[in-house]
């Protein structure tokens, strides 16, 4: 699985990246998560709230900091 | 209720008295910053609950669709003191807009209004002067961004966008991004949008307690006649300054308004005051300096350009008002 956390840096991004990592480390999902930081790249998904999580190419959460209940629920688990 | 709490904790408890400059100033501090705690707290979820439910795509799809003869302008600027967006989402809303193909002067509406009006500011003015004067606030913030998104609009400032921005712009289409978002109950939320406006009111909380402190020294110590004398309303130089000073602060937007509080108590005219808030928050080198991958410098100095002087003309005409 691919999961991408779109962000331009701001705090509410930073603990959005930090609480899906946690989420995939915890749970050993085969995952890689990666944080994307260029707004050109950002915007090829389209969306214009931040921060947004992007898993397999598809926009799950856009303008919302998720709690770790709602991460485990797009991941399925 | 929040007075009477500090009176007894500061006069019964601690055994100052209301009559000596101590006793005021820590009456004040703790005062103040139960009652701006509160209140910060409380926008702060309410905001929340808007930006989690706000659907910012059907706004842009309708901005996109209809034909609003000049009223454009006003709903962009009134969205934009309605949802609260965090910082960083300016830019991406921006290219959004832009590559919906809404005009620019719209777009520009929406991003001078955004920071002006946010839970922040809006709940520190609440708590140190009143519903009165923070709904002039809030309302001068709207007709700000749709003064100056319309006047930006008109310049045809297009081309000093940044060249993959122009190019976006050429390409606009209405495609909007698409997913099906799991739907989740208001209640189910709720803890999360609380447990984010603690997180807010954590992160600022250092410089309530160090603007309110300042705040409450000058309230006890600083004579009445000081400020008035070197900053009344027929200075007319003091807004302009008051404008210019303000814009370093941008960190620091909700420390600054309990020293205001204190200002404008002793004197200083609330036109000055507001003007200072307005370009604390609203003129901001963090921001930018994100605009930068968006604009070229020429358009972000019109940009901010005619943002300081909107704010100096609001500054002049409260000053002649209120």
């Amino acid at each position: 699985m691919e999961i991408k956390v779109l962000g331009t840096g701001c705090s509410k991004c930073k603990a959005t990246y930090e609480t899906v990592n946690k989420v995939v480390k915890e749970n050993n999902i085969n995952a890689t998560v990666t944080k994307v930081e260029d707004i050109m790249e950002i915007m090829k998904y389209n969306v214009m709230n931040m921060p947004a999580i992007v898993i397999d190419g598809k926009v799950v959460i856009s303008g919302k900091t998720p709690g770790e209940k709602e991460i485990k629920n797009l991941l399925g688990i | 209720m929040i007075q009477k709490f500090a009176d007894w904790l500061v006069y019964n408890i601690m055994n100052l008295s209301p009559e000596t400059p101590i006793g005021i100033s820590v009456n004040f501090f703790f005062y103040d910053t139960i009652k701006i705690l509160i209140l910060l707290f409380l926008i702060s979820s309410l905001m929340g609950i808007i930006n989690a439910y706000f659907p910012i795509e059907k706004l842009r799809n309708f901005l996109i669709n209809h034909k609003l003869y000049g009223l454009q302008y006003l709903l962009a600027s009134l969205f934009g003191a309605i949802t609260p967006f965090c910082s960083c989402s300016s830019v991406p809303l921006f290219i959004g807009f832009v590559k919906g193909g809404i005009p620019l002067g719209v777009t520009f509406s929406f991003l001078i209004t955004s920071p002006l009006v946010n839970e922040v500011a809006v709940a520190m003015f609440l708590g140190s002067f009143g519903w009165k004067i923070t709904l002039i606030y809030v309302l001068s913030g709207i007709i700000l961004g749709t003064v100056g998104g319309f006047v930006l609009g008109k310049m045809g400032l297009s081309r000093y966008l940044s060249e993959w921005v122009k190019q976006i712009q050429v390409d606009s289409e209405q495609q909007t991004a698409e997913w099906e978002e799991n739907k989740i109950g208001f209640f189910k939320r709720l803890p999360t949008i609380i447990k984010e406006s603690l997180k807010i009111v954590k992160g600022v909380l250092i410089y309530i307690i160090i603007g309110i402190a300042i705040g409450a020294a000058m309230h006890g110590y600083v004579p009445e006649q000081f400020f008035a004398e070197y900053l009344s309303a027929d200075k007319w130089w003091c807004v302009p300054l008051a404008v210019i000073l303000a814009v370093p602060m941008y960190a620091n937007a909700a420390g600054i308004v309990p020293v205001i509080e204190v200002f404008v108590a002793k004197g200083v005219p609330i036109g000055t005051a507001i003007a200072f808030m307005m370009a604390v928050v609203g003129l901001s080198l963090p921001e930018m300096t994100m605009l930068k991958k968006v604009m070229t410098w020429k358009l972000i100095g019109i940009f901010f350009g005619t943002i300081t002087i909107c704010i100096i003309l609001s500054g002049y005409l409260f000053n002649l008002i209120l």
